[in-house]
């Protein structure tokens, strides 16, 4: 493993002296997201490996390079899971890959996203340092939180060379429902459930069909399912995983493109063009249709959100809503810190950072 | 101890910030009589004083650019302050600065409960949060100790936890939107009314940040729905060990308890004689787990965890029965703290995190500590999460015993950060474990904090020398960077 390190710092300390941009890469699952990727690819799945992971401590560390898969399957025999279930898409993402993209699956809903669930990174920066954020521990408030900071940056900061997370244990039981109503009545039950205890652990709206996840003990499951009616999915498990690796036929065609919008979930349905599909009890849409990036974008902001180009479709239109001005200049200056050379996924983010 | 020595401040310069303050802001909201100023020379962590130069009360937000503008132009320092509740000293003033006090930013904005959010300036109380969502089934979750008194800003700046974390969440959990201003007089927005914003998350850096980071004006939170029941389990051990086991257990049947508390046998001793609770005074520890949810719900989890307790060696089992019960069950856990003041002159309250299975060997280490250092210590655990609270016990009054807290409660941590663990777990690094960072953290990541730092307060006028030591500090601190198990890389230059 040493070696595999002194090779980062070595490239990585080469290229910031010479300035010239690396492409951070796992296994490239998500190299159509963001914008255009450029710079020297530095793959890290020589990095690999789970270095920690004790059960019933609830915290798994894993080496960046480490598949998925893989923490899956050590997670699976112990009956628990990433919580916030992170798409896997062509089977190679891993687990550095998953942190820098910042992507939560229909999990996020209810038990929150991959920033709520990291706990901490080791870092290599731009001058080569390997630093350690956060820990192994659930409650820590020693210094920043950078290791949340670090999370969804796509890279920009720098090469995440290990991260822990926090794990739960699989539901004891669950079951799908599903109920035919409009996209508008669909938000509406979304957000009147949302205020009351039932275990309400996914949900998408799509089609005309409101399709929900009950998970918990089988009494709560079975409790709620009494009190919400509906019918049941019997594949349930295959919705969800077509819903959480874009699989499902409403993702199927490249065009048009894929926006991602994201909301209170209380917002009423976008007025725009084309299907939607709505998933976190209301909270993110996604979007194709034939308006433009900035009709879409100014209607997520007039409703309290944001839009980002997801996949597909022209880039230069800016993959992420632009920051404002006083949020713009704190990221530059992070960059700076992090990367003086601007050699980490120049672009990726913002085409100025 | 920590505390600085008071550089005075001119009378010059106050009259000059004075009336620069009071042409931004309305006079009545500037304080700098002695007698005035006196009630903010400390935090909840009295032993660390410092009388201010200034203090200021803003009214509204646009006061608060003013105030900000203003120190800014005159290169004053400047500490936030929320109820004065801390308990690391991250509040205490500096002397020659103004403290920023959000006590009359106490407005709920809005509270929306279809969208189960709530829009309130800092000085909003937590508990009042909760108490103003009751009537639509509805709560804030982090439910710090001090709940009744600390504020939503405090919060935000300590990344506030409680009980029932390890299932709801800390305070980074539930906060959705911060709106503060930077030193500059920079309306900053971080997160917004939905679950994400664009560009890198800024909201979860500025959680936790001790104030040193903007001054908040405006949070909005999360509300999640009220469980229609709880109920607890106390169960007594013969050994701490066992105990600490048990909890694994009931982690690995996979259940998430709403509430996992372990105590010692010191700890049940001082506190049952204080609130008479039914504690088993003879156990070594005692545990106290919590379900809550739909009733079924509740006593299908109460059944689970009360068979892996048994198999997991507890020699008494007592569940709840009801409302009051529960609340009896719990009294001794949450007034520990009080109860340490009842038999001791003074205490001194630690907040190592530690793997949970490394609870024997701290507890074994900390023991080992009370006799070289001649003090008691009481034991309190977030066993769930691994948050331990020891009490030390001692005296103020004896010059003596104090240092010996100090350095004792300095020696936890450290056995904290060997074992993998943290300094602190919820209560922040302040003035109080300030010494102790230098033992967590790099020369370089201590730079990388400061980086940070500049990133949104380039003048390092807030809260500066708090929460991340300077070399020169660590260099005076005389302990070295404390290397943890995973992450060694031998061959590696650490620069």
């Amino acid at each position: 493993m040493e070696s595999t390190l002194q090779e980062f710092n070595a490239r990585i300390v080469a290229a910031s002296a010479a300035k010239t941009p690396l492409q951070l890469r796992g296994g490239g699952s998500k190299d159509w997201y963001g914008q255009a990727a450029r710079g020297e690819v530095l793959d890290t799945r020589s990095h690999r490996g789970i270095v920690d992971y004790e059960p019933t401590e609830l915290v798994i560390t894993a080496r960046c390079g480490t598949p998925l898969a893989e923490i899956d399957a050590a997670l699976a025999a112990h009956r628990q899971v990433l919580a916030f279930e992170p798409p896997r898409f062509d089977g190679n993402a891993t687990v550095g890959g998953m942190v820098a993209a910042g992507l939560s699956g229909p999990g996020r809903q209810f038990c929150g996203a991959v920033r709520d669930f990291v706990l901490g990174v080791d870092l290599m920066d731009g001058q080569g340092q390997i630093l350690h954020f956060g820990g192994q521990v659930m409650k820590n408030v020693a210094g920043y939180d950078v290791s949340r900071l670090l999370t969804g940056s796509l890279g920009t900061l720098g090469l995440l060379l290990q991260v822990s997370l926090k794990v739960l244990p699989q539901a004891f039981s669950s079951s799908t429902r599903v109920y035919e109503v409009s996209q508008e009545a669909a938000l509406h039950l979304l957000n009147d459930w949302g205020g009351q205890p039932l275990p309400i652990s996914a949900s998408a709206w799509v089609n005309g069909v409101l399709t929900i996840r009950l998970s918990g003990a089988q009494a709560a499951v079975d409790a709620a399912e009494k009190q919400l009616g509906g019918s049941e999915l019997s594949n349930g498990d295959d919705f969800w995983r077509d819903l959480r690796e874009q699989t499902h036929a409403f993702f199927a065609e490249p065009e048009p493109a894929l926006w991602r919008v994201s909301l209170p979930s209380v917002a009423a349905p976008l007025d725009l063009p084309g299907v939607q599909l709505i998933e976190w009890g209301g909270a993110q849409r996604w979007y194709r249709g034939s308006a433009s990036a900035v009709s879409i974008r100014a209607a997520a902001q007039a409703a309290g959100g944001h839009a980002s180009l997801h996949r597909g479709g022209d880039k230069s239109v800016g993959v992420f809503q632009p920051l404002a001005p006083a949020i713009a200049k704190i990221h530059h200056r992070l960059k700076a810190s992090f990367d003086p050379a601007g050699i980490f996924n120049p672009g990726r983010m913002y085409p100025d950072f | 101890m920590n505390a600085p020595v008071a550089p005075l401040f001119t009378v010059a310069r106050q009259r000059e910030v004075v009336a620069a303050l009071k042409a931004a802001v309305p006079a009545h909201c500037v304080l700098f009589d002695e007698e005035d100023t006196r009630p903010y020379e400390c935090d909840g962590l009295a032993a660390y004083r410092q009388l201010p130069m200034v203090v200021v009360l803003p009214e509204n937000e646009a006061q608060v650019i003013a105030i900000l503008k203003t120190c800014y132009a005159l290169q004053v320092q400047i500490v936030p302050r929320g109820a004065g509740t801390g308990l690391s000293g991250g509040a205490m003033p500096i002397a020659d600065g103004v403290v920023v006090s959000t006590a009359k930013l106490s407005k709920i904005v809005h509270l929306d409960k279809y969208a189960r959010t709530a829009v309130v300036q800092p000085g909003v109380r937590n508990l009042a949060i909760s108490e103003a969502a009751a009537p639509y089934g509805l709560y804030y979750a982090p439910d710090p100790s001090s709940q009744i008194a600390c504020t939503i800003g405090g919060n935000v700046a300590e990344n506030s936890g409680g009980v029932h974390c390890l299932k709801y969440g800390l305070t980074v959990h539930n906060v959705l939107r911060v709106r503060m201003v930077t030193i500059e007089g920079d309306v900053v927005e971080l997160g917004n009314a939905g679950l994400d914003a664009p560009g890198l998350d800024l909201l979860a850096v500025f959680i936790g940040s001790e104030g040193m980071l903007g001054v908040v004006t405006e949070v909005t939170v999360k509300l999640i729905p009220k469980p229609q029941q709880a109920r607890v389990i106390m169960a007594s051990f013969d050994d701490v060990v066992k105990g600490g086991n048990a909890v694994a257990n009931v982690i690995a049947a996979g259940i998430i308890p709403a509430g996992l508390e372990m105590m010692d046998k010191t700890s049940s001793r001082m506190v049952e004689p204080f609130v008479k609770a039914g504690y088993d005074v003879d156990a070594e520890a005692i545990l106290l787990c919590e379900s809550d949810g739909t009733e079924a719900e509740v006593e299908e989890e109460i059944g689970r965890m009360r068979e892996v307790l048994n198999a997991s060696g507890a020699t008494a089992i007592a569940v709840s029965q009801s409302e009051a019960e529960r609340l009896r069950f719990w009294s001794g856990r949450k007034n520990a703290f009080p109860a340490a003041g009842r038999i001791s002159p003074d205490y001194y309250c630690m907040d190592g995190t530690i793997p949970r299975k490394k609870l024997a060997e701290v507890l074994l280490g900390i023991a080992r500590m009370e006799s070289k250092y001649g003090l008691r210590c009481a034991n309190v655990f977030h066993a769930g999460d691994g948050n331990l609270h020891p009490l030390i016990m001692f005296d103020a009054n004896l010059a003596d015993e104090f240092h010996r807290a100090e350095a004792f409660g300095a020696e936890i941590l450290e056995l904290c950060v060997e074992v993998g663990g943290t300094i602190t777990g919820e209560h922040g690094v302040g003035i109080e474990k300030i010494n102790s960072m230098c033992v967590q953290f790099s020369p370089q990541e201590r730079e990388a904090f400061f980086q940070v730092k500049r990133a949104f307060d380039t003048a390092f006028l807030l809260n500066p020398d708090k929460a991340i030591p300077t070399l020169h500090r660590c260099a005076e601190y005389g302990k070295m960077h404390v290397q943890r198990g995973q992450i060694n890389f031998p061959d590696l230059p650490r620069f």
